[in-house]
């Protein structure tokens, strides 16, 4: 079987965990990947725990990342680093808000977007690609914000 | 005209419906399953929010019997609460077709039980569908149409979180069914259920599911992948995904229309390999029901049959390591909003030391700390009358603390005839219900619900006034009040009514602060 690669975002319910997730994976699909994208909703919007992954590759099966197969780990609250860690590759790559340079976050709303350019280094796909699935699941006047504070996750570390 | 796009299990549902031209969708809200009528609606179909499944199953058979399609919507427990009509329904069927979505929850990411609902398909004999992804949400949903107008029959639409929450590639072909004619036929042989009638539909429906096990053996919706011989698995619905990735190299028989099943494709299956072993998610239902046919299958050892299984645990189940798993690192539990209205109420309770009968709701987080104050919950709309068994058994000093709370929308679905009861047979102390009305149905995403006004694409409706109904119904004494803005009013109020030997139902009104914020979005939009 050919390569899947699994990319996991977790964080706390009114983060954007799944707009992260919800962004990647149609940026794959436009790719012309097979993708799956899973998470569980009901509790999120109450500011508990949540977690989303988006799987792609030539043909993806299960919808959920096994233990310890991630590629990418993205965790938008420290505090989740402990309870997401476990799907985690050992080679795998964590990102934490600690290696986003959040001095420069103009508006706390836009973590995950500063997240998702930091995700953009890791996964293969173009960043063009990318960039047109951000604005296809943004509304138009938050999009100049959000692009820049995407470049600003992309070039950081 | 295919259309390549990602969607998940429940938008491809959707699709399906406007491509089968569903005449009418209707059901209550219930994770997994509450955004399949909100897509249909938004994509142009005709969809509404009924007061509790019971009345939305009813409703869709209506429609049916009218020659419509009906697409009747409900989480796997909300099969409970339409069960009544749903046995019959199996036994005089309908000319149009009505498919009963369950959306079970294995697992429970947001329910009280994880009951296996695929066992309501043997119990009432309606055939169900089980899909695996968004495709065969969108393909079997066209053949579940299908066969509902071959047989005058229901058909059980069996998906799970992880079917209905996963986006996945989907091609909308576009094949779909012709729109049906409204009309009328006066058949009361078929359609009046009395015993002389039914008990001809009996008989006519034990036959019908023969013919479609026969039809079973033959669809599309099956299908072998010819592996290993030494090894075979017989899946359905989000397992076979696990199963694939974790055994690419064996022989798989998985199963997309599950009940009645195909006897000679599993016979001959389980013939082809030397050892064959059925994985099930939840209850051991294809293991049991292969093995009552007679034909030899290992089913999974009862450690799996707690839980969502995933590609890990399909992996474990193989290899026959029957260990507990190490437990989930736990995260943090969700909470009340701040400045959720329930917040204040949850205060005042705690602090009157009240026993506290709770509902289905988000006001269920009412049991997490600092709050501390549900101590039962059941079912939907069981806050009242539990109470009432309570006030009933406990001595009077304690019997006095019993409040039953329950929400706007879960008072509407099954709380009124509590209501009923607490007036018909009241206990001796009287009782105190307190109605947490925050005007919208918010636990399950902010869905409307009679009480609010607006209809399920959020334009106007008449609006249930919940006072009316319970001064209707003749409790002693009804008061409205914000829990928030007059809390020692509240709490002056609720020892007042406790101490008395009175009927009493509080409505604690403000608007949830998301749904407020909704709410205010649909104004600007009209």
């Amino acid at each position: 079987m050919s390569k899947i690669h699994n990319v996991v975002v977790a964080g706390l319910g009114g983060q954007g965990v799944l707009k992260v997730t919800d962004i990647l994976s149609e940026a794959v699909f436009r790719c012309g990947y097979d993708v799956k994208k899973s998470e569980v909703h009901g509790m999120s919007q109450r500011g508990g725990s949540v977690s989303s992954e988006v799987r792609y590759g030539e043909c993806v099966a299960s919808p959920m990342v096994p233990a310890g197969e991630a590629d990418v780990l993205a965790v938008l609250d420290i505090t989740q680093v402990e309870v997401a860690k476990g799907v985690l590759k050992a080679d795998g790559v964590l990102i934490t808000p600690e290696d986003l340079p959040l001095d420069k976050l103009q508006n706390p709303k836009a973590l995950n977007t500063m997240m998702l350019g930091a995700i953009s280094k890791y996964v293969e796909i173009p960043v063009e690609t990318l960039l047109e699935a951000l604005k296809a699941n943004l509304p138009e006047k938050l999009h100049e914000m959000n692009l820049e504070m995407f470049e600003l996750g992309r070039n950081s570390r | 005209m295919s259309e390549k796009m990602l969607v998940n299990g429940n938008e491809a549902v959707a699709l399906a419906a406007m491509d089968c031209h569903v005449d009418l969708g209707c059901g209550y809200p219930g994770t997994p399953s509450s955004e399949i009528l909100d897509e249909f609606a938004r994509l142009g179909g005709s969809a509404e929010w009924a007061p509790n499944e019971k009345c939305a199953l009813e409703v869709g058979i209506g429609t049916a019997l009218a020659n419509g399609r009906s697409l009747v919507t409900m989480k796997h427990v909300g099969l409970n609460v339409a069960a009544d009509p749903f046995f019959t329904i199996a036994y005089s069927g309908t000319p149009g077709g009505v498919v009963v979505i369950s959306a079970d929850d294995p697992g429970m990411a947001s329910s009280q039980n994880e009951q296996d609902n695929r066992r309501y398909a043997v119990s009432a004999g309606v055939p169900m569908f089980e899909p695996a992804d968004s495709q065969e949400c969108y393909d079997f949903l066209i053949e579940a149409f299908r066969l509902a107008d071959e047989f005058r029959s229901p058909v059980l639409f069996r998906m799970t979180t992880r079917v209905c929450h996963s986006k996945c590639v989907l091609n909308r072909h576009g094949r779909g069914l012709a729109p049906r004619k409204a009309e009328f036929v006066k058949d009361s042989r078929a359609n009046v259920m009395v015993p002389a009638f039914a008990k001809l539909a009996h008989r006519r429906l034990r036959k019908d599911l023969h013919t479609m096990a026969d039809l079973n053996e033959k669809g599309s919706w099956n299908k072998v992948i010819k592996g290993s011989s030494d090894l075979g698995i017989i899946t359905s619905g989000i397992s076979y995904q696990h199963v694939r990735e974790a055994a690419p190299e064996v022989s798989v028989l998985k199963l997309g229309f599950t009940y009645p099943l195909p006897r000679n494709l599993i016979s001959d299956f389980v013939s082809s390999v030397k050892r064959c072993i059925v994985i099930d998610e939840g209850d051991n239902f294809l293991a049991d029901n292969i093995n009552a046919m007679g034909i030899k299958v290992e089913g999974k050892d009862e450690e799996f049959r707690f839980g969502e299984l995933n590609v890990t645990r399909v992996r474990k189940l193989l290899a026959g390591d029957n260990t507990p798993e190490p437990p989930a690192a736990p995260g943090k539990p969700p909470q009340l909003c701040v400045g959720c209205p329930h917040r204040k109420t949850f205060e005042a309770l705690r602090d009157l030391d009240c026993i506290v009968s709770g509902d289905i709701g988000c006001y269920t987080l009412g049991v997490m700390p600092p709050f501390n104050a549900i101590h039962s919950c059941v079912c939907m709309g069981a806050s009242v009358t539990v109470g009432l068994g309570m006030r009933k058994m406990l001595p009077e000093q304690e019997a006095r603390k019993v409040v039953s709370v329950i929400g706007d929308s879960t008072f509407l679905h099954t709380g009124i005839n509590g209501i009923v009861e607490m007036v018909y047979n009241r206990p001796a102390t009287g009782h105190v219900v307190v109605i947490l009305d925050n005007s919208i149905t918010a636990m399950t995403g902010l869905q409307e619900n009679p009480a609010t006004g607006r209809k399920l694409d959020h334009t106007p409706a008449p609006a249930v006034s919940l006072e009316k109904i319970v001064e209707g119904i003749g409790v002693d004494n009804v008061d409205i009040i914000d829990t928030t803005a007059e809390n020692e009013k509240f709490k002056e109020l609720l020892q007042e009514r406790l101490s008395s030997n009175d009927t009493s139902v509080i409505i604690a009104r403000r608007p949830c602060i998301l749904g407020a914020v909704k709410a205010k979005s649909y104004e600007v939009k009209k």
